[in-house]
C-alpha cells in the first residue's frame, strides 16, 4: 500500500507519504506559506522515496474543518494530483487527524480534539480509539461556542488543538473533570492523515478527484439582503 | 503546443484548452451570477467556495470537448492575479498539482494580459503595436501595446473601474447584480438630453479616469427628481453618455499622444453597445483600425488565459517554480516578454 496525504487547515503545514506501513513526513509550522510549500514538500519526499505518483495507490488530505483558505488549497491541490495521475482520494478530517496524532503520541485513547474557530467558535469532535486503535468519531462534529460543545460520556478525556489555547475557561467550566489534561500545541498532522486514509481506503471511503471537497462545518459565512 | 487554461479570478469559473496550430479547441464557463445575487456582490468565501466544487467538473467537460488526453497537454496555464486571492488560490492549487502530475510547466497568467490578447485570437488579429482600452468591472485602463509582456501603461482610474460605476449605479437605480448590462438595457428607452452628467477629468490634461463622482452624481439626480420609471430610464441613459464618452474623450488623446493606428477594446464593458457605436465613429474620422475579441470573450473566460499562455510557452517561457503564488494587485508593467 503506497498513499500520498497532505494537511494544510491550520497553521501547520504537512505532507506525509506512507509506503507499506513506514511513514515520512515533512511538516512545518507556517502560517499563510502553505501555497507555497506544500508542493515542494511533496516533491522532496517522492523524490527520497524513488516513487511518482502513478506508483501510488490512493490520495488522502486533510478536508477540514479548519482555515477555509488552507481547506480549500489541500483541496485544489489534491484534486489536480488526483485528476492528473488518475488516482482515488480519501477525505480525512482534520480533527480526527489531529485526535490520532494525540493517541499515538501520548497514547491518549479519549481525545476531545478542538480548533479555534474565531468568532467566539470552536471546530469540535470526540474521538474514542476502537479495537484496532484507531481513532473513531463519536457523536457529530460541529462548529459551535465552547460553552455549548456536546459533553462527552463520563469519564478522563483528553483536549487537543488551538481551541484548547483560546476558549480553555469556558471549555473547563463546560466540561470539569472528564478534563484529565490538554495539549493546545499540537496540530493535525499528514502522517496521521495517512494513517486514517489507509483504514478508510479499506473501508470503500474512496472518491473520485472532483468529490474531493472541502469540510467547512462553518456555512452562514455572508449575509443576503433580504436578511 | 497546446495548453489547458484556467480562470478562477472572480465569480467566473471558466477553462479551456488553445492549441498552437489548431486555434481554441474547447472552451465553458461556470457562472457565478446567480448565486452572489442575493447578496447584491460577489461575496468572496461564497466564490472560492463555489470555484472548488465546479472547476475539475469542467476539466473534464472541455477535455472530453477537445478530444485531447492528457498525453495532449504541453502546458497549464492559470489566471494568478489580480482578484480575489481565495478565488485564485484554488486556480493556482488545482493547476499547479495537475501540471506536476502530468510533468508539463504550469504558467501564471495575467488577467488582465489575457484580455488585452483576447483579439489576437480571432482571425482579423491586430498587429503589434497597438493602443489598448481595457475596461471590466476591476479595471479601466489605457496602455501601449509594443508586444507581448510589453505593456506601458498610459492612464488608468483613480478610484472605481467604470464595469464597477456602472453596477454601483444600477444598484442605486434598483437593477439586480450585476446591474451594469441591466442599466444599459434601461438607458434604452431613456430621453437623451434631460440629464446631464459630468465628464470627469477631460478638462484636464492626461489619460486618467475618475468614475467614483458619476455614482454620486446618480444619487443626487434621483433624490432631486423622484425615482420613477421614467426619471429611471432618463438618469441610466445620461449616466452612460457621461461614461462612454469619457472613454472615447481618451482614446482620442490616447491616439494623437501615441499617433497608434490600431484600437483594441477588450474587458466587460467593451460589449456596451454603445461604446462601440461611438468608438466606430471615432475611428473612422482618426483612421483608426477598431479590435474587440468575440462577445462572448469580452468578459471573463477561459480561453483568453489558454492563449496567452500558449503564446508564451511557444515563445520559449519555462517557468520554474512549483510555488502556488496569487497576487491581488499586480502592475500589467511588471510583466516580461516571453523569456526562456
Amino acid at each position: 500500500m503506497k498513499l500520498l496525504a497532505i494537511d494544510t487547515s491550520t497553521e501547520a503545514c504537512s505532507a506525509a507519504l506512507y509506503v507499506d506501513n513506514e511513514v515520512a513526513e515533512c511538516f512545518r509550522i507556517a502560517p499563510r506559506e502553505h501555497a507555497v510549500l506544500i508542493l515542494p514538500m511533496i516533491e522532496q519526499l517522492l523524490g527520497d522515496a524513488g516513487l511518482s505518483l502513478n506508483r501510488l495507490d490512493a490520495l488522502a488530505f486533510g478536508r477540514g474543518p479548519g482555515s477555509f483558505t488552507g481547506v480549500r488549497i489541500a483541496a485544489g491541490v489534491i484534486q489536480g494530483l488526483a485528476y492528473g495521475a488518475a488516482l482515488p482520494v480519501v477525505p480525512v478530517s482534520s480533527l480526527a487527524a489531529l485526535a490520532e496524532g494525540v493517541r499515538r503520541e501520548r497514547q491518549q485513547s479519549r481525545v476531545l480534539a478542538a480548533f479555534d474557530a474565531r468568532i467566539g467558535e470552536v471546530y469540535w469532535g470526540a474521538y474514542q480509539a476502537d479495537e484496532p486503535g484507531r481513532m473513531v468519531l463519536i457523536g457529530e462534529e460541529q462548529v459551535c461556542p465552547p460553552k455549548v460543545v456536546p459533553e462527552p460520556a463520563a469519564g478522563a478525556w483528553f483536549g487537543a488543538g488551538s481551541g484548547w489555547r483560546a476558549y480553555i475557561d469556558a471549555l473547563t467550566s463546560r466540561l470539569g473533570n472528564r478534563v484529565a489534561g490538554f495539549d493546545a500545541e499540537c496540530y493535525p498532522h499528514a502522517a496521521d492523515v495517512a494513517r486514517l486514509a489507509v483504514a478508510g481506503l479499506a473501508a470503500g471511503q474512496a472518491v473520485d478527484a472532483e468529490r474531493a471537497l472541502p469540510v467547512y462545518l462553518r456555512d452562514n459565512v455572508a449575509r443576503k439582503m433580504s436578511d | 503546443m497546446r495548453v489547458l487554461g484556467i480562470e478562477t479570478s472572480c465569480d467566473e469559473t471558466a477553462v479551456a484548452v488553445y492549441d498552437e496550430a489548431a486555434g481554441l479547441l474547447a472552451h465553458a464557463l461556470h457562472s457565478q451570477v446567480e448565486l452572489h445575487r442575493d447578496y447584491g456582490g460577489v461575496v468572496p468565501e461564497l466564490a472560492s467556495r463555489d470555484h472548488v466544487r465546479k472547476l475539475l467538473p469542467l476539466v473534464t467537460a472541455v477535455m472530453q470537448q477537445a478530444r485531447s488526453v492528457p498525453e495532449d497537454i504541453d502546458g497549464i496555464a492559470y489566471t494568478a492575479g489580480p482578484g480575489l486571492v481565495g478565488a485564485l488560490l484554488v486556480g493556482a492549487s488545482v493547476a499547479q498539482s495537475m501540471a506536476f502530475a502530468w510533468r508539463v510547466p504550469a504558467l501564471a497568467i495575467h488577467h488582465m494580459e489575457g484580455h488585452l490578447l483576447a483579439p489576437l485570437m480571432e482571425a482579423d488579429a491586430p498587429a503589434f503595436p497597438f493602443l489598448a482600452l481595457l475596461v471590466s468591472g476591476g479595471h479601466t485602463q489605457l496602455l501601449r501595446v509594443a508586444g507581448i509582456g510589453a505593456y506601458r501603461l498610459l492612464g488608468e482610474s483613480l478610484d472605481d473601474a467604470a464595469g464597477e460605476a456602472f453596477d454601483k449605479t444600477a444598484k442605486l437605480l434598483g437593477l439586480a447584480y450585476p446591474g451594469g448590462p441591466a442599466l444599459a438595457r434601461l438607458a434604452a428607452n431613456g430621453v437623451p438630453g434631460r440629464f446631464v452628467f459630468p465628464r470627469p477629468m477631460t478638462h484636464r490634461q492626461g489619460l486618467d479616469f475618475s468614475f467614483s463622482g458619476l455614482k454620486t452624481f446618480a444619487a443626487n439626480t434621483v433624490q432631486q427628481h423622484g425615482d420613477d420609471a421614467q426619471a429611471r430610464a432618463d438618469i441610466a441613459c445620461a449616466f452612460q453618455e457621461a461614461v462612454v464618452d469619457t472613454l472615447v474623450i481618451k482614446c482620442r488623446r490616447a491616439i494623437a499622444q501615441t499617433g497608434l493606428k490600431r484600437l483594441v477594446v477588450a474587458g466587460g464593458v467593451s460589449a456596451n453597445t454603445l461604446l462601440r457605436e461611438r468608438l466606430a465613429t471615432l475611428a473612422g474620422r482618426e483612421a483608426v483600425a477598431l479590435y474587440y475579441p468575440r462577445l462572448e470573450f469580452c468578459t471573463d473566460n477561459g480561453a483568453m488565459i489558454a492563449y496567452a499562455g500558449c503564446r508564451r510557452l511557444a515563445a520559449g517561457e519555462a517557468p520554474a517554480t512549483r510555488d502556488i503564488v496569487v497576487r491581488a494587485r499586480w502592475d500589467m508593467q511588471q510583466l516580461r516578454p516571453p523569456a526562456a
